[in-house]
């Protein structure tokens, strides 16, 4: 009796088929000492109502920062909103669910595969939008934890050169448009994958990881945040809805005297300067530049997708089904030996190469597509940012710019009609404790 | 100034402008994002079926012990005591020590029931998940052990990590509500 399952292990493995198919190798016992089978236990996942609580945090949080940015200009006010989101958001909640990373959510559901989008991301999607639409970027001043870990490692703020803003301020917009793409074709979520502080938040993570978000918090204690200001697709995003916002961070609460003190304080550099008074012949000048850009735009959308078609079949290979078909092809027809993990799993599940190839071969249009749009996409915006650097705007004010300045608050106690302001309250305020 | 005071007032009208249209578009945007077909929330899981073991599950996840467990479904356990998931190719014995255990942690308990079944309990604190006393019960057994994301420790990350990398694309997104894919194929006969 003791040795009935060896022997009958050892008559059937001769006739063992693939393996899992295989059940029922050895009858299940009889019990006769009354013996109870166990339970498969199932762990339950968090409390799904956690998820609107997330939401509604998320609301209060953006509800209060823009009354602390308009109403309060308190920066004491946004650094401790700032702290409470980083530490709820990010090292409570691990950093997911977030905006930025709603994104790709939201392009991979809109590209109907069959990509339920959860209520909550939707949320965090739009909500933080519909803000900027507003009040501008009160989203990056207190609630993204991303933007708060690097604003409470600022040190020393180092002046970055305009060229160098403009230019690595174009890498987010190329950013926003890949993620679109990897996740739009369902192959992956770089967003989520190279998040440099995803591996501080859940104090674990892998080598490169941890590495990345170190590497980004020792940049950030000399170049304000340099995630926002030269990655952050949703940046991107807040930045252009800001652009037409209905109230504005504005440096002085009610006019500006242009005494200069507000000029270095801000470590972002989004503070524009007045323009000193437009010369004759350099405005011709400009115009002609202009109309140059202007004319230059469509040839270089036209030569990105150009390029953006011809770089599709190597973005395809990030897809997982893309890089299997390519791999059992190649050894299908002798090109490569032996066989890799994914292409004997399958080959383990006995389907034809024909229907996989096929599968493949549809993604890889797909990606032909979106690189050609993608290309489209770089064109642009390399295009739009040649003629907005040469589009003069007279200023006649100390400005924030609208999509670069991130709401921190921290250029209002450099104005003195701040300091009026708040004396001017505070003697209201005593006045009418005596009334 | 005069003329800065008629471009301002024209900039705020089109950016008004601009800004319903926006608000339109979000409206549009949020319709056709909540609408699919009222679907669920979804969670990450292994589909048994398609595992290969390949061991990815214990090293890819971003937590530190991965949260992908051995499960074992007791109805489909066939009690061995030469135990596939159990013991080493080649036990030098059928007993407890731990030079015969296959599992590299030491999470599966064996317990005596009755001459001459076994019971093998998984120590979830203890497994990291790396399939080998999967392979075993897939290969030579039942099929009773297998593979499963447990959502008390999943992040539910919004891409996994795992699922990135697993070479049988056994990961998929399941229905919050059954978070589960536990194999319970009964006993015939």
């Amino acid at each position: 009796m003791r040795f009935v399952p060896v022997v009958a292990f050892l008559l059937l493995l001769p006739l063992l088929p693939g393996s899992a198919l295989a059940s029922e190798r050895f009858p299940p016992p009889d019990f006769e000492t009354g013996y109870k089978q166990p339970q498969t236990i199932t762990p339950h996942a968090r409390w799904p109502v956690l998820e609107y609580l997330d939401v509604f945090v998320l609301a209060g949080a953006l509800g209060l920062s823009a009354y602390l940015v308009m109403k309060k200009r308190s920066r004491r006010g946004i650094a401790a909103l700032s702290i409470f989101s980083l530490a709820y958001f990010g090292f409570y909640r691990q950093g997911c669910v977030c905006a930025i990373g709603s994104i790709q959510n939201v392009a991979l559901g809109l590209m109907g595969s069959g990509y339920h989008v959860p209520f909550s991301v939707v949320a965090f999607f739009l909500l933080p939008l519909l803000f900027a639409l507003f009040f501008g970027r009160t989203f990056c001043a207190a609630v993204c934890p991303h933007g708060a870990i690097q604003d409470v490692v600022l040190l020393r703020p180092l002046r970055v050169p305009g060229w160098l803003e403009h230019t690595l301020g174009l890498l987010a917009y190329i950013y926003l448009g890949a993620a679109v793409v990897f996740a739009a074709t369902g192959s992956a979520f770089i967003l989520c994958e190279y998040d440099p502080f995803i591996a501080l938040f859940r104090l674990t993570g892998s080598f490169e990881m941890v590495t990345l978000g170190v590497c980004f918090l020792v940049i950030a204690l000399f170049v304000g945040r340099p995630y926002c200001r030269f990655l952050c697709p949703y940046g991107v995003l807040l930045g252009l809805l800001s652009r037409v916002s209905k109230y504005r961070v504005t440096i002085y609460p009610d006019k500006c005297i242009k005494c200069r003190l507000c000029e270095d304080s801000c470590p972002y550099g989004a503070i524009r300067e007045p323009t000193p008074e437009p010369v004759a012949v350099g405005r011709a000048a400009g115009r002609k530049t202009l109309l140059l850009f202007m004319a230059l735009l469509p040839v270089l959308i036209a030569i990105f997708s150009w390029m953006g078609v011809g770089i599709g079949p190597s973005l395809a290979r990030s897809n997982a089904t893309v890089r299997v078909a390519e791999r059992v092809w190649r050894e299908d027809t002798g090109k490569a030996s032996g066989t890799t993990k994914a292409s004997s799993a399958f080959r383990y599940t006995g389907q034809p190469p024909q229907k996989l190839y096929k599968e493949a071969l549809q993604i890889g249009r797909r990606f032909r597509t979106a690189g050609g749009l993608f290309g489209a996409w770089v064109g642009l915006v390399i295009g739009l940012k040649l003629i907005a650097l040469s589009v003069k705007r007279r200023r006649f004010e100390y400005e924030a710019d609208r999509a670069a300045c991130v709401a921190c608050g921290r250029c209002y106690p450099y104005c003195p009609e701040e300091h009026v302001r708040l004396k001017a309250l505070a003697e209201i305020m005593a006045k009418e404790a005596v009334t | 100034m005069a003329e800065g005071e008629n471009s301002k007032g024209r900039r705020e009208f089109i950016n008004g402008g601009l800004r319903g249209a926006m608000l339109m578009g979000f409206g549009a945007l949020t319709g056709l994002l909540l609408d699919r077909g009222q679907a669920e929330d979804t969670v990450w899981q292994i589909d048994p079926d398609l595992c290969t073991q390949c061991g990815n599950c214990a090293t890819y996840c971003v937590l530190e012990q991965s949260a992908v467990k051995c499960v074992h479904a007791y109805v489909m356990c066939g009690y061995c005591d030469l135990c596939t998931s159990y013991f080493e190719p080649q036990p030098n014995a059928l007993n407890t020590g731990a030079e015969n255990q296959l599992c590299p942690t030491g999470a599966i308990r064996r317990t005596f029931v009755e001459d001459p079944y076994y019971q093998y309990t998984i120590d979830e604190s203890l497994c990291i998940g790396c399939a080998k006393c999967v392979k075993g019960c897939t290969t030579f057994g039942n099929g009773s052990m297998f593979l499963q994301v447990r959502h008390d420790r999943c992040l539910n990350c919004n891409e996994c990590s795992i699922a990135k990398v697993c070479p049988s694309r056994a990961f998929r997104r399941v229905p919050a509500s059954q978070p589960y894919l536990l194999k319970v194929k009964p006993h015939a006969g």
